[in-house]
């Protein structure tokens, strides 16, 4: 077998049910292979895309996402990407073709030093000398990458490589020596943990994508159940636990509800749950849930007291961890906190202001309604994503996929493309902003070409709205560099109020007419529900654009650096 | 404070550049490193020496694990450990001065590896606090040139945890 035909036949070993990918001269001998193979391959248009897309393939069906791409700029390509993954512990498997062995540090034609490059931005990554170690090699990067805190694994392969012989068969498992992710928890810490709960008076769930990676959104509803504590997610958190429940506090921190930063700054035990206390999350650290304990389960141990500390860490695989937990935990009863949280939820929901105008919040509540929550929903990054967040309702996990870490724009589209192939039956959502929509835009040709029928919902404020209101709020109204309207016509400095401003650029729906989909616009309210059914029932990819307003904030907003029960609240 | 935290990591290209990546991606301060092979081939050990308080020691071991070429981390400095380094120091030392410098080097236990007509070079084994000394003690001659290879160390088993 070459190492190209052992590629190919790895990802078959692996049962990879589908991949993403760009060819080129380092890749060309996998291509010629897969010429005669039925493994189903999508061709982006941008390694980017590819990435994204095996991204979002993985988030929605938690298997192995896998992408291809040449050397040195497809390489290049896949970093933003593979970042994004890195930062939210997503299983990618992405293969890069290398340039000749001998002629590697030659600053040979397409050569970049793609293991330097990737290295802080991937679980693990090989360069493949002898084609000898390409089996083990395959068989350790999807171990890596689905295995203890998920994560992406480059695989360098260079072009003599893939060309060359190997008798040395694809391993059924692998054993790496210096890598044993502690699964069980300590059953000592849990069995506290199982008492500080005993005697707590206001606890509070946190819980983040842990959770998901580890498939234990069944035992954190139990315990929430039987113990009767109310949850709170992270944005990487969402749908682990039905936000339409009465213990759902919905997400927390920068952007989160009013009643879920009051109720963490207000219990006195936080049970963080495969959540890392980013600073999106805990605002000013030392002001953060500063009256509780804190018991920490993660299966990373770096990811325990990185920020703060804590009272009871658990080491260990949630689902596992969880399960022991269950085991020790008595049913419990916490009217008085319940009530007060009932309070803060009646006193302070989520909310936003009837101007007459579309309203993002709005178009979110009725993609919810429209779709009956039975959707996949991807995000891009900014306003878009924060009102996504907070106005679905999410009941179910890896239904909301979103760059949560890294904050990549151009993610969801891509991503989107990737979930509609891993669950062809599926309604999947682009929730996107008119900026970053444009950034991998080009991959409506995909989506057209595999009549991929997913569905980009534009709420287009025509600006670069989270900076935009950055400046609104912080930078007294100087909107440089965020207005997409803006030409060299307009005057050199622009609070909002000039009035003829220039054509917005480009015309989406005819956008997606010239790439083959269809397009649909529309600027008033009651316009929303049916162009949503219209766009839903449609065949194909659509692109819907919503015209709103530039003025529309995300609300509650805690400002960087504050602790989290300072909200500016706005309508909220 | 100063640890000294003991590695056995894969002989794998490219280890060295992951730890030194770490380090320098999170802004932990190595004071030195020092890399060869182990008992086997397919091993390497490093010994490094940290400065940080103990949130800071205790995120570098664990970042430390979590490279998957990482095979053991031992931060040793609460142990009971034998610590050596080597260091080569050039002085200078007129045939005059030779034997005054001679004497230091005599009382030191170090060697005399080296010698021309401005200076003397010296080799020296021992613990952190004896090439202290010595250098502290070489300093008057004017010292022109040291290399140091930064401290190995090995847990004493005769008298393990304090």
């Amino acid at each position: 077998m070459t190492g190209a035909e052992m590629i190919l036949h790895a990802l078959k070993k692996e049962k990879v049910r589908a991949f993403f990918g760009y060819p080129g001269g380092a890749v060309i001998d996998i291509f010629d292979k897969l010429y005669d193979e039925d493994i189903p391959f999508y061709l982006t248009r941008h390694e980017q895309g590819a990435v994204h897309a095996a991204d979002g393939f993985a988030r929605a069906s938690g298997e192995v996402g896998v992408c291809m791409a040449t050397s040195g700029p497809g390489a290049t390509n896949l970093v933003t990407g593979l970042a994004t993954a890195y930062m939210d512990s997503i299983p990618i498997v992405a293969i890069t073709g290398q340039v000749h062995t001998h002629l590697i540090g030659n600053d040979a034609f397409q050569e970049a030093d793609v293991v330097g490059i990737t290295r802080p931005i991937t679980k693990h990554n090989y360069l493949v000398k002898n084609v000898d170690e390409l089996p083990e090699i395959l068989k350790s990067a999807f171990y890596l990458a689905r295995s203890g805190r998920p994560g992406p694994v480059v695989v360098d392969v260079p072009k003599d490589v893939q060309q060359a012989l190997t008798k040395a068969p694809y391993p059924d498992k692998v054993e790496i020596r210096s890598y044993k992710p502690t699964i069980m928890g300590h059953v000592q810490q849990i069995k506290k943990a199982a008492q500080m709960i005993a005697q707590a008076e206001r606890p509070v769930l946190y819980a983040g994508g842990g959770v998901i990676a580890s498939e234990a959104a069944e035992e954190l509803q139990k315990l929430a159940e039987i113990a009767e504590i109310p949850v709170t997610t992270t944005l990487m958190g969402l749908g682990i636990f039905p936000e339409t429940d009465a213990k759902s506090l919905k997400m927390l921190g920068m952007h989160g509800t009013a009643y879920a930063n009051f109720a963490v700054q207000e219990c006195d035990l936080l049970i963080a749950v495969g959540a890392r206390f980013d600073d999106r999350v805990t605002g000013k650290v030392d002001k953060f849930a500063s009256k509780a304990k804190v018991i920490h389960i993660d299966i990373d141990p770096t990811t325990i007291r990185k920020n703060i500390e804590v009272d009871l860490p658990v080491v260990g695989d949630v689902k596992h961890v969880l399960k022991e937990l269950l085991k020790h935990v008595k049913p419990q009863k916490h009217r008085q906190w319940m009530r007060q949280i009932h309070d803060w939820k009646e006193q302070h929901p989520l909310r936003y202001d009837d101007n007459g105008r579309i309203q993002p919040q709005y178009v979110v509540e009725q993609i919810a309604e429209v779709s009956h929550r039975n959707a996949i929903i991807s995000t891009e990054v900014g306003q878009n994503q924060m009102w996504a967040a907070q106005f679905y309702n999410y009941i179910r996990p890896r239904t909301f996929l979103s760059s949560g870490g890294l904050g990549t724009m151009g993610y969801g589209f891509p991503a989107a493309i990737g979930a509609q192939v891993a669950n062809p039956d599926k309604l999947v959502i682009d929730i996107a902003g008119d900026g970053s929509i444009q950034m991998n835009i080009q991959e409506l040709a995909t989506a057209v070409v595999y009549q991929i029928p997913v569905k980009i919902i534009i709420l287009n404020n025509q600006s670069l709205g989270m900076v935009r209101q950055w400046q609104a709020i912080f930078y007294d109204r100087r909107f440089s560099g965020t207005c997409l309207r803006r030409d060299p016509g307009c005057p050199p400095h622009c609070n909002g109020s000039v009035e003829n401003c220039p054509k917005y650029v480009p015309n989406f729906v005819k956008l997606a007419e010239a790439y083959g989909a269809v397009g649909l616009f529309a600027d008033k309210p009651e316009q929303v529900q049916p162009t949503l059914e219209k766009a839903f029932n449609t065949p194909g990819p659509v692109i819907v654009e919503f015209k709103i307003s530039e003025e529309e904030n995300v609300y509650p907003m805690v400002p960087a650096g504050a602790p989290i029960d300072q909200m500016i609240r706005g309508m909220a | 404070m100063r640890h000294i935290i003991n590695l056995e990591v894969e002989n794998h290209s490219g280890v060295l550049a992951r730890i030194a990546g770490l380090f320098s991606a999170r802004g932990f301060n190595i004071e030195s490193l020092t890399v060869a092979n182990g008992e086997s081939e397919d091993e390497s050990r490093m010994t490094l020496v940290v400065r940080g308080d103990d949130a800071i020691i205790e995120q570098v071991t664990k970042q430390l694990n979590k490279l998957i070429d990482i095979i053991h981390v031992v931060d040793i400095t609460a142990n009971y450990y034998v610590g050596r380094e080597l260091v080569l120091v050039r002085v200078n030392c007129p045939p005059a001065k030779r034997g005054d410098v001679y004497q230091v080097v005599e009382i030191f236990g170090a060697r005399v590896v080296d010698i021309s007509q401005k200076t003397m070079t010296m080799e020296i084994v021992g613990p952190e606090e004896k090439i202290d000394a010595f250098l502290e003690t070489m300093r008057p001659f004017g010292i022109k040139e040291v290399a140091r290879t930064g401290p190995i160390a090995m847990l004493r088993e005769s008298k393990k945890k304090i």
